[in-house]
């Protein structure tokens, strides 16, 4: 039989509502409510700690379907603030399926919402940019809740990578052997898939907190210096912003998502907020250099000036050809490069894995030449 | 890289008659590679058998030739046009295969063609199943494991290999025929001992088993600058071991988590590149086993394809149109996405809805085939459905079926079947499958019985659950239970028969509660960016995107799923309705649901409801667009069904009134019409029972044709020459009643038939053709060949056959088109019957005059007169245009091939030149019949024929043909002075004929076992000469066409005319 399940509103700080049924953990959820357009991947984005904050709705209606598993982690725990969804699966369908995804939802206490018209959710995040919401299912009087949705804290000027980075220093488990190239990556929401490629493109990793500085970076000997991804808006996490203006000198540095947006703002960039930023797995970039298209993993709701690239030592080297927003860029001199998509997918595509790859050669050259 | 401009000029192969497994959708790509390439500037010249595509129309290429695709056809239009490449891609497997013989004869070498689209070697790697596996173990992908055998000792040993079950494909037969898989070593030699003598090569493959594993396929493109997208991915609900053509399939996948996606995503993107696609779309299917996930490639290919008409469908990303321009040279990311206009093709479509495509069957017309689904596909069309949830879209899809059921709902079922029916696949499994869920069966068994993945199992549960609890709740069910059972894709119908309410009350309280639909875009990204094309499918949710405009607006009704005898033809007329409506200022709608089509290209009409063609969803958007009038005679009998209930909804049907089409349709009000207009007409009788229809059949006497009055389409239709079998026909086919009587019509034996193809305004009458059929009355008008003018009738049998369609015609008030078939006995002329409106022929008479007479006829609707389009006399041919039809007797071994009055074709090719002879002789070529000039013809004629078939012999034998006989034909032959040899017929001794056939001994075979005399089983000489392309002729008036058709060929050389040309 199908579930009868609670009703549930969520309410955004325009004062839109939205009516559909609850599904995991009965609660209330406040965050930034955004939309993602994958069709499958949806635990990938769970555990993925640049959604921490986010109210994340799926525009693919099914979700669920493949269940939940180890393997498929992107950290140790979902991180969104709350998950919406068309329709909730009521069985997982896989040979690697652990779990149904509703009720880990519930046991890791993520709240949800269902049986709404999410694609109407989505336009009108479109129109009228990404905003504050509350999903609720107690809370009946869409008035209250719409004031508790202008009451949350908003995604500029906050800096979540605090909230989200590790507690102290720690080494992805390798056998250095394998592995010659040192890297100290900052966590700043760093998913494991990162720290998987990094190992199989040969590095040895140690995490590191946001708020390591570069001195304490440096001590670690490192070959190269990794800023991960992360989520809220980057301007705030000035710490790490100095840290990697003193590393550029350096030391080889690879940023990606919120690590490339703090690369940016390390070398005299702005950044900004879209209107309701990229979120999915089949956004077109070009690689300028070859001319090649990649179809690329997006989560971000901040993106890099490209008035950045008035400074003659900054090449912009991958663009978004949806919207011409700033992929990518390296330094002329300095063995710096960075994106703003995903080459770790997880979920998406892998056409982007190279950079991983040429990470690591700009590792291996610095040191030939130092 | 922008558009290669070394290429000024392209010749684009069609592929030929619908025929199964290639079907509409390479009009839809074609037309699209056409229309774009155009538009870039090029010269584009057209080759395509197939009168009744869109493609054909004379405006859309500058050189258009309906001539035979045969190698040597093409090689004279490639030596007229000289063409600077050849794009082989949106034809089918049909062009992909003549482009690679032109390559290999070196045609294309010496005129300096290049191929764009696919290479050779390209092509060569995803057809042939050796190179195929080469080159994946190259690149280390898995397969299922498998070998060649020559001999059942090799064969043998392969099983060694890949075990039990194991699939059998026999190598280079005619349409992949006689493979199949075995589950035990009896079979296994059997189906390998078949396959090796229905080689040509006298090879087999034996592969693996992967049945029931989880059935993929991805559609694919890539550019010169080597840059991928996935176009979509589709998942089968059927496993493997269902061809994909014949499963139902659900797009986006929903059981891949995004790491296996990807992993597939991965392959696909090293197959393309290893198999050496440098651009354009491909087609690659995978199976993944549910147990362990383990991933398999099946095939590639590296064209476009059914799946990705599909899929163009499914995601609103055009891959023929995008392919064409990436043919030409351009890269992705130069090409614009239209739908957002902001974004370029260089990307992956998501979907946020759930599409799903159910096959449709045509069984019922081939009794004796065998309906197990399995390797090779036997569907004759499609239906899509859009729902935001695959239950919603389930249900859409069942009832656009149009198979009588309302969704996913009960059908009557023998439960003592079930485990053997959700066992071996069949058409309708899913009802099997509804069935055992209601009857309480575990998932898990339903699963091990069937392989439907246990997700979708789910799903249907919840869809019976919901069922049982309307059902208990009956008329008490409140609003919001309601609501929720629309959102999950219940029909008023369904509904009003699960409440008791019936549809009618069930749909008023519906309105009255408020409940309808909305309409959402289908715009590539998941309403990332806004679209711009008002594509839209139904749903019951908050938010409506349809946004109406308040513009003059008419909606077309499509004509649903192919099935054999409503096709591509009626698509065709739909869209010419569309263009020419818009051309009139009208802002056209089109609804259908057939993903096959050009009509449901979201670039055809103003608008594109992707919908059913039921009641229900029409009037949902009748009641939200309010358009000035609905267009139903264009699709078929499906939307003139809805004739007299959209009416009665007030709702406006332009052009001829409802009330005309039901006096056509209805026999006691037309056959009085006939009375009064004092036109002939056989006569006939209706009998509720077996004693009335003896004596009806007695009054109007023997022979007599007989018919159930409650289906359509010469459906169980019968010719009954005494008693004795119309008992039998009466107890076996149809079981008279008085709510199921029997239509009884006098049988006009060796009766010449006619179809009439006019167009009127009600004021006059236009003839746009008169087309005689080749074979006499009782084949079915849409299986008979026809030709244009008529060639043996009198002037005077003429002259009334315009009067008589005249005067019809106004008499129905006729505003558009109308087709007539007559039947002329003794200098009678009768009419069969009247069909106002598109039908069948209508586009063959529009090529064949040049003038497009559904857009004439649509302009009528929209109020201009026939004077007004300067359209006053009937019109004239130039030359002789020959129609032949197709049939898909090779996909159903064991079936007769002999023609009756129920109609067995799935399509059409048209024949042209200056004469009958070669007319005939082309359209046979068309058909992928080889008449030769020279050879030996075995004749076996019954004794009303005989005299009939001695000048046919006479002539042969004048011309050299050694003839051979059965018995009495030979006897009769020698006495006339026909010198025949005696041949054994199959029970009589041996070498007998059959044995002839399949040493290739014989070339032609004339057999007429129709008729009263002789009711001989020549079954298996007809078969046999079907599976080995030996040219069968079963009517004597084909035999003499055929004849005139040899003596063409043996005067002169084929020549080839575009339609520019012959309407200049
Ligand atoms: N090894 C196999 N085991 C079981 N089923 C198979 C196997 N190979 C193919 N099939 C089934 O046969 C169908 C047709 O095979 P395919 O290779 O795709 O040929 P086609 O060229 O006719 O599409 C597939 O869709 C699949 O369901
Ligand atoms: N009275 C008749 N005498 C001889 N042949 C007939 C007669 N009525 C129908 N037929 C044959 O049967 C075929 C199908 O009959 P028709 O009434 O046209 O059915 P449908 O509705 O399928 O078109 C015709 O094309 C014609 O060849
Ligand atoms: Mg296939
Ligand atoms: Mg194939």
């Amino acid at each position: 039989m199908r579930k009868s399940r609670a009703r549930a509103l969520l309410a955004l700080e325009d004062g839109s509502v939205y009516a559909g049924r609850a599904f995991g953990h009965a609660a209330e959820a406040t965050g930034e409510v955004v939309f993602n357009t994958s069709l499958c991947g949806y635990q990938e984005v769970l555990t993925d700690p640049s959604y921490a904050g986010q109210i994340v709705t799926m525009t693919y209606p099914h979700v669920g379907n493949y269940g939940v598993n180890r393997q498929d982690m992107e950290s140790g725990r979902p991180q969104v603030a709350g998950f919406v969804v068309r329709e909730m699966a009521g069985l997982a369908s896989s040979w690697r399926a652990e779990q149904e995804l509703e009720r880990w939802l519930d046991e890791q206490r993520v709240a949800g919402i269902c049986e709404l018209d999410t694609r109407a959710l989505t336009r009108h995040l479109r129109t009228a940019g990404a905003q504050r919401g509350v999903i609720s299912t107690r809370v009946e009087d869409p008035a209250a809740l719409v004031e508790k949705a202008r009451a949350a804290r908003s995604m500029v000027g906050l800096d979540l990578a605090r909230e989200v980075t590790c507690e102290r220093p720690w080494r992805f488990e390798q056998d250095p052997a394998a592995h010659p190239f040192r890297v100290v990556a900052y966590d700043f929401g760093l998913k494991r898939n990162i720290l998987r490629m990094l190992a199989a493109s040969g590095c040895d990793v140690m995490v590191v907190p946001a708020e390591t500085s570069a001195e304490e970076a440096l001590s670690l000997q490192p070959d190269g210096v990794f800023f991960s991804n992360g989520p809220g808006d980057p301007e705030p996490v000035t710490y790490a912003v100095e840290a990697a203006r003193r590393l550029m000198e350096k030391k080889p540095l690879f940023g990606i998502c919120l690590g490339h947006q703090i690369l940016g703002l390390a070398c005299g960039g702005r950044t900004y907020k879209l209107k309701f930023g990229h979120r999915g797995g089949n956004h077109p970039v070009k690689h300028l250099p070859s001319g090649r298209v990649e179809i690329t993993a997006q989560n971000h709701g901040f993106a890099v000036d490209p008035s950045l690239f008035d400074r003659p030592e900054l090449v912009l080297t991958h663009v978004n050809l949806n919207d011409g927003t700033v992929e990518g860029f390296r330094h002329r001199d300095l063995p710096v490069m960075s994106v703003q998509y995903h080459p770790e997918s997880s979920p998406g595509p892998h056409d982007s894995q190279y950079l991983f790859g040429e990470f690591v050669e700009l590792m291996r050259a610095h040191r030939s030449r130092s | 890289m922008p558009r290669d401009t070394t290429i000024k000029s392209v010749l684009v192969i069609g592929s030929g008659p619908i025929v199964i497994g290639q079907a509409c959708e390479f009009d839809y790509s074609g037309t699209q590679a056409v229309k774009v390439l155009r538009r870039e500037g090029l010269r584009v010249s057209l080759v395509n058998s197939n009168p009744a595509t869109i493609m054909t129309d004379p405006e859309y290429a500058d050189r258009t030739y309906i001539e035979p695709l045969e190698p040597s056809v093409l090689e004279k239009i490639l030596e007229r046009e000289r063409p600077d490449a050849v794009l082989p891609t949106v034809g089918g497997q049909t062009a992909l295969n003549l482009a690679v013989e032109l390559s290999k004869r070196g045609v294309l070498d010496r005129l300096g063609v290049r191929l764009i689209g696919a290479s050779r070697k390209a092509v060569e790697v995803g057809e042939d199943r050796l190179l195929f596996k080469e080159a994946m173990t190259r690149i280390g992908l898995d397969l299922p494991r498998s070998g060649v055998a020559h001999s059942l000792e090799e064969a043998r040993a392969v099983l060694e290999r890949t075990g039990l079950p194991a699939v059998v494909r026999p190598s280079f037969t005619l349409g992949g025929t006689g493979g199949g898989i075995v589950y035990n070593v009896e079979d296994f030699e059997e189906v390998v001992a078949r396959g090796l003598d229905l080689s040509p090569a006298r090879q087999v493959l034996v592969e693996e088993s992967v049945l029931g594993w989880k059935e993929y396929e991805l559609e694919v493109m890539r550019d010169r600058a080597d840059n991928f997208v996935v176009i979509c991915s589709i998942e089968n609900f059927d496993a493997m071991g269902v061809h994909t053509g014949d499963s139902i399939t659900v797009a986006p996948a929903q059981t891949l988590s995004d790491r296996e996606y990807q992993e597939m995503r991965d392959d696909a993107r090293r197959i393309i590149r290893e198999v050496g696609v440098e651009t354009g779309g491909s087609n690659i299917q995978f199976a993944v086993n549910p147990k362990d996930g383990r991933r398999v490639v099946i095939e590639m290919n590296p064209r476009v394809s059914r799946s990705s008409a599909l899929a163009s469908k499914a995601t609103g990303f055009p891959i023929a149109k995008i392919a064409a321009l990436l043919a030409i040279g351009y890269h992705l990311d130069e090409i614009q996405n239209d739908i957002t206009r902001v974004t370029p093709a260089s990307f992956e479509p998501v979907l946020d809805y759930v599409v799903v495509k159910i096959p449709r069957w045509a069984f019922e017309k081939f009794p004796q085939a065998d309906p197990t689904l399995g390797t090779q596909m036997k569907s004759v069309g499609e239906v899509m459905a859009i729902g935001r949830t695959f239950k919603e879209a389930l249900q859409k899809g069942l009832r656009g079926l149009e198979i009588g059921v309302p969704g996913f709902a009960g059908q009557d079922l023998d439960d003592s079947q079930l485990r053997e029916k959700l066992l071996t696949p069949e058409a309708g499994r899913i009802f099997y499958v509804k069935r055992a869920l209601e009857l309480g069966m575990s998932h898990d068994e339903l699963h091990h019985l069937t392989r439907v993945d246990p997700w979708f199992l789910d799903q249907l549960q919840q869809l019976v659950d919901e069922e049982q609890e309307l059902r208990r709740r009956g008329a008490a069910l409140d609003d919001e239970g309601l609501r929720e059972a629309k959102r999950l894709g219940f029909s008023d119908r369904h509904l009003g028969q699960l409440l008791g309410t019936g549809e009618k009350d069930l749909r008023a309280r519906r309105l009255a509660a408020g409940i309808r639909p909305v309409y959402k875009r289908v715009d590539t990204c998941a309403a990332e960016f806004e679209s711009h094309t008002p594509y839209l499918y139904s749903t019951y949710e908050s938010e409506c995107e349809a946004a109406p405009t308040d513009r003059r607006k008419v909606l077309i009704l499509g004509s649903g799923p192919n099935r054999i005898g409503q096709g591509i033809e009626f698509d065709y007329c739909c869209c010419h309705a569309s263009f020419a409506l818009k051309e009139e200022g009208f802002e056209t709608i089109m609804v259908n649901c057939n993903p096959e089509t050009v009509s449901t290209d979201y670039d055809t009409s103003d608008r594109l409801y992707f919908e059913p063609l039921t009641f229900e969803d029409v009037m949902n958007v009748v009641e939200l667009e309010r358009p000035e009038g609905v267009v139903i005679q264009f699709g078929g009998q499906t939307p003139l069904k809805l004739a007299v209930p959209l009416h009665q909804a007030g709702v406006r049907i332009l052009g001829t009134s409802h009330d005309a089409i039901d006096l056509a349709e209805d026999r006691k009000r037309f056959s009085k019409l006939l009375v009064d207009l004092g036109i002939p007409q056989p006569d006939s009788g209706t009998a509720m029972s077996l004693d009335e229809a003896k004596q009806v059949a007695r009054r109007i006497g023997y022979p007599v044709l007989v018919r159930p009055s409650y289906v359509l389409g010469g459906r169980a239709m019968a010719i009954v020459y005494d008693e004795r079998t119309l008992e039998r026909y009466v107890h076996e086919a149809v079981q008279a009643s008085p709510d199921h009587p029997i239509l009884v019509d006098r049988f006009l034996e060796d009766a010449a038939e006619i179809d009439v193809d006019a167009v009127g305004d009600g004021e006059r009458v236009v003839i746009g053709g008169i087309l005689q059929h080749i074979q006499q009355a009782g084949i079915h008008s849409g299986d008979s060949a026809m030709v244009l003018p008529t060639y043996k009738i009198s002037l005077n049998q003429l002259g009334r056959i315009r009067d008589y369609t005249r005067r019809l015609g106004l008499a129905l008030g006729v505003r558009g088109l109308m087709n007539v078939q007559y039947a002329i006995q003794e200098d009678v002329v009768y009419v069969l019957e009247v069909n106002p409106r598109a039908s069948r022929t209508t586009p063959f008479v529009s090529k064949a005059t040049g003038v497009p007479l559904a857009k004439v006829a649509a302009r009528v609707m929209a109020g201009r007169s026939l004077a007004d389009q300067g359209l006053t006399e009937d019109l004239q041919v130039r030359r002789t245009f020959m129609k032949e039809s197709v049939f898909p007797f090779l996909k159903f071994p064991g079936t007769d091939t002999l023609l009756g009055p129920e109609m067995k074709s799935t399509g059409e090719v048209m024949g042209v030149s200056d004469d009958f002879g070669m007319a005939f002789a082309k359209a046979q070529a068309a058909a992928g019949h080889r008449v030769p000039t020279h050879g030996a013809v075995f004749i076996s004629v019954n004794d009303n024929d005989k005299p009939g078939v001695l000048p046919e012999a006479r002539a042969l034998y004048e011309m050299g043909f050694r003839i051979l006989a059965s018995r009495g034909t030979a006897q009769y032959l020698s006495a006339h002075g026909v010198p025949a040899e005696t041949i054994f017929k199959v029970n009589e001794g041996r070498p007998n004929v059959v044995d002839l056939i399949k040493s290739r001994k014989l070339d032609i075979i004339f057999n007429t076992p129709l008729g009263r005399e002789s009711r001989y089983d020549d079954g298996a000489i007809r078969k046999s000469a079907t599976q080995h392309g030996v040219l069968c002729v079963t009517t004597l008036t084909a035999a003499a066409a055929t004849v005139q058709a040899i003596r063409a060929l043996r005067e002169r050389a084929v020549e080839v005319v575009s339609l520019q040309e012959i309407h200049a």
